[in-house]
């Protein structure tokens, strides 16, 4: 580790609602280094003009709440603190925030969907979403981010005492939006999360899905499919901080790149404090680089600051699609093209599975078909 | 009747020469069996024949009724009827045994089987070779064992109905049971139609079931001793230690 660089721990110790704690980003920050800037449209320099259009919506079961409250609604920022500059820019800048609320014990039979709709790409739109599961309930919530739009939200998913939250969260955005957006799961004792991105569309789209435990026996599952087209950025940053004894987490994120200047950017930073004994986690991140000009950058990061852990693992895997599969399927009689589109939609297929509702699996198995189609 | 002639054919792989000009003509009706030691050149051969990208032709010819096949890509070999039983099948994660077997049943016969038909074969083929019913749903060669993917290539085999197979040691890391089994597959692959097949074994106990009409001795990269079934006996009571001597 050389001078420069601080350890996990308190890297991520810089948060705040202050939009002033935090000094506009240079691109030479660990934090921003991977990000191209001059892309982002001023969403991190306090120069895009908020004169956006996104259309949110929120589509509840019976015995779900949605509302729309103002910014001195005492739910708000409560699980989750803005940790980078763009993430306090929305944070001060959303007009309304949406909370839902799964009460006690409830489980609905549907589940709950938030659309979120832009409307074009002059000028920002800020967000802010509260997702609150109380303890026992058990509830699905599916967010689909579609059309065009520059657009910077933090959502706080606060999951109760041994309560369930599932998450799908899709970024099938236009080809020229912009999205920058956190997702902060907070888990109480022996509560489970299990969140799952898809990230298809979109110029620049940076991800933070980030998971936090305030009791012991928590366990997050965080997986996400990318697939990057040419000139696209699709960032994921995904930041597990274990601080409470017995808890879980595991990582398993999986991109497909093709095209010219198609970049992926995947970090997955895990920290075991000393306090949390007993923690189970691993994190991985497997690339399909389907052509020349394509490029993944794939950084996991462990810190270890505790003595009994009962499991700690990373893997990261960049690579082209294996002759050998290839070669197998060709000399069956399936023709080239077949073979490699057999083999993508096998390796994302696998992660893709692991989408409990039905109609959203097949959703994006059918994205996926049509990025593997182009 | 299809026949596979293999003219003079010399492959590298990396600069380094393997096979040193190979003759064999396999005609459909006739097992062929090609036995010799390790590093001889037999498996490359097979996948010289196939069309692996790792191996470099650097003379000669495999023509397959005619038709050059080392013109064509590996897709197009195997449609105009070559098939590779492979000594080591390669997992692919996330492709379900039932998919695949349907891709390949349709690439091959240039139409899509009827989904009830496809399902019978399927479950007939699968009996017969003692495949548990789960195993359309697991991924490919995942997890098998080693008799399990080779009985699974034989499954291909009577499923894909080739002009000419090439098995590449599909008996080696095989028990008894599993053998016979193996052995099984192959016979009847045989009496069903008038296929042509090219056997490559370092043993020759995958003879006493399945019966060579002719036995090629490989050594060197290059056939050095031909023969009827008896041949085989030789081999088995001397070794192949004549045959690596008399080519270093």
């Amino acid at each position: 580790m050389g001078l420069t660089e601080k350890p996990l721990s308190t890297l991520h110790e810089k948060a705040s609602y202050d939009l002033d704690d935090f000094e506009v980003p240079t691109g030479r920050e660990e934090a921003w280094r991977f990000t191209p800037l001059s892309r982002l449209k001023g969403l991190h320099s306090g120069k895009a003009e908020i004169t956006g259009r996104v259309l949110t919506q929120a589509y509840t079961p019976a015995g779900v709440t949605a509302e729309w409250v103002g910014r001195e609604d005492a739910r708000i920022g409560k699980a989750y603190v803005p940790a980078d500059r763009v993430s306090a820019q929305a944070y001060n800048a959303f007009e309304k925030a949406l909370v839902v609320t799964v009460p006690k014990e409830a489980v609905p039979a549907e589940h709950i969907r938030i659309e979120v709709r832009g409307g074009g790409t002059d000028g920002a739109t800020y967000g802010h979403v509260v997702v609150v599961v109380e303890p026992l309930a058990e509830a699905v919530v599916v967010i689909e981010h579609q059309g065009s739009a520059v657009y910077a939200d933090n959502i706080e998913f606060v999951v109760g005492d041994g309560a369930t939250l599932k998450v799908v969260s899709l970024q099938d955005w236009d080809d020229d939006a912009v999205h920058v957006s956190h997702h902060h799961a907070q888990l109480a004792k022996d509560a489970t999360f299990k969140g799952f991105a898809v990230t298809l569309g979109g110029d620049l789209v940076r991800l933070s899905p980030s998971v936090s435990y305030t009791g012991p026996g928590g366990d997050a599952d965080l997986s996400g499919v990318y697939f990057v087209d040419a000139g696209q950025h699709l960032e994921h940053r995904l930041l597990v901080d274990h601080s409470q004894p017995h808890c879980k987490s595991n990582v398993d994120y999986r991109g497909a790149l093709q095209g010219e200047d198609a970049h992926a950017v995947w970090i997955g930073d895990v920290i075991i404090r000393v306090e949390a004994e007993g923690t189970d986690t691993y994190e991985l991140n497997r690339n399909l680089i389907l052509t020349d000009g394509a490029r993944a950058d794939s950084v996991p990061n462990l810190e270890i600051l505790t003595g009994e852990v009962a499991g700690a693992g990373h893997a990261s895997a960049s690579g082209r699609l294996d002759d050998e599969h290839i070669f197998y399927l060709q000399a069956r009689g399936i023709p080239f093209d077949e073979a490699r589109r057999l083999v993508i939609r096998g390796f994302l297929g696998q992660l893709i599975e692991k989408i409990q509702v039905a109609e959203i699996r097949d959703r994006v198995m059918n994205a996926v078909e049509a990025e593997l189609a182009r | 009747m299809s026949t596979l002639e293999i003219r003079d054919l010399k492959v590298a792989v990396e600069d380094k020469e393997i096979l040193r000009g190979v003759n064999l003509t396999v005609q459909s009706g006739k097992t062929h069996a090609v036995m010799g030691p390790n590093g001889s050149g037999k498996s490359t051969l097979a996948y010289a024949i196939a069309g692996h990208p790792k191996y470099t032709i650097t003379g000669g010819e495999v023509l397959l009724d005619g038709v050059d096949l080392l013109e064509l890509t590996v897709d197009e070999r195997a449609r105009a009827g070559l098939f590779l039983a492979m000594q080591y099948p390669v997992e692919v994660p996330g492709v379900s045994v039932s998919n695949f077997l349907r891709s390949a049943v349709t690439a091959v016969r240039g139409e899509a089987p009827k989904l009830r038909q496809f399902a019978k074969d399927l479950k007939t083929g699968m009996d017969a070779l003692a495949i548990d019913a789960e195993f359309a749903q697991r991924n490919l060669n995942e997890g098998f064992s080693g008799g399990e993917k080779k009985r699974h290539e034989i499954l291909q085999l009577e499923l894909l109905q080739p002009k000419i197979a090439v098995l590449d040691e599909t008996d080696s890391g095989l028990d008894v049971d599993a053998l016979r089994v193996v052995s099984e597959g192959i016979n009847r692959f045989r009496a069903a139609g008038d296929t042509g097949i090219l056997l490559i074994t370092h043993y020759t106990r995958i003879l006493r079931y399945v019966k060579p009409d002719f036995v090629h001795v490989f050594a060197g990269g290059k056939i050095v001793e031909e023969g009827g079934p008896e041949l085989a006996d030789k081999l088995e009571a001397e070794g192949y230690e004549q045959y690596t001597k008399a080519s270093v």
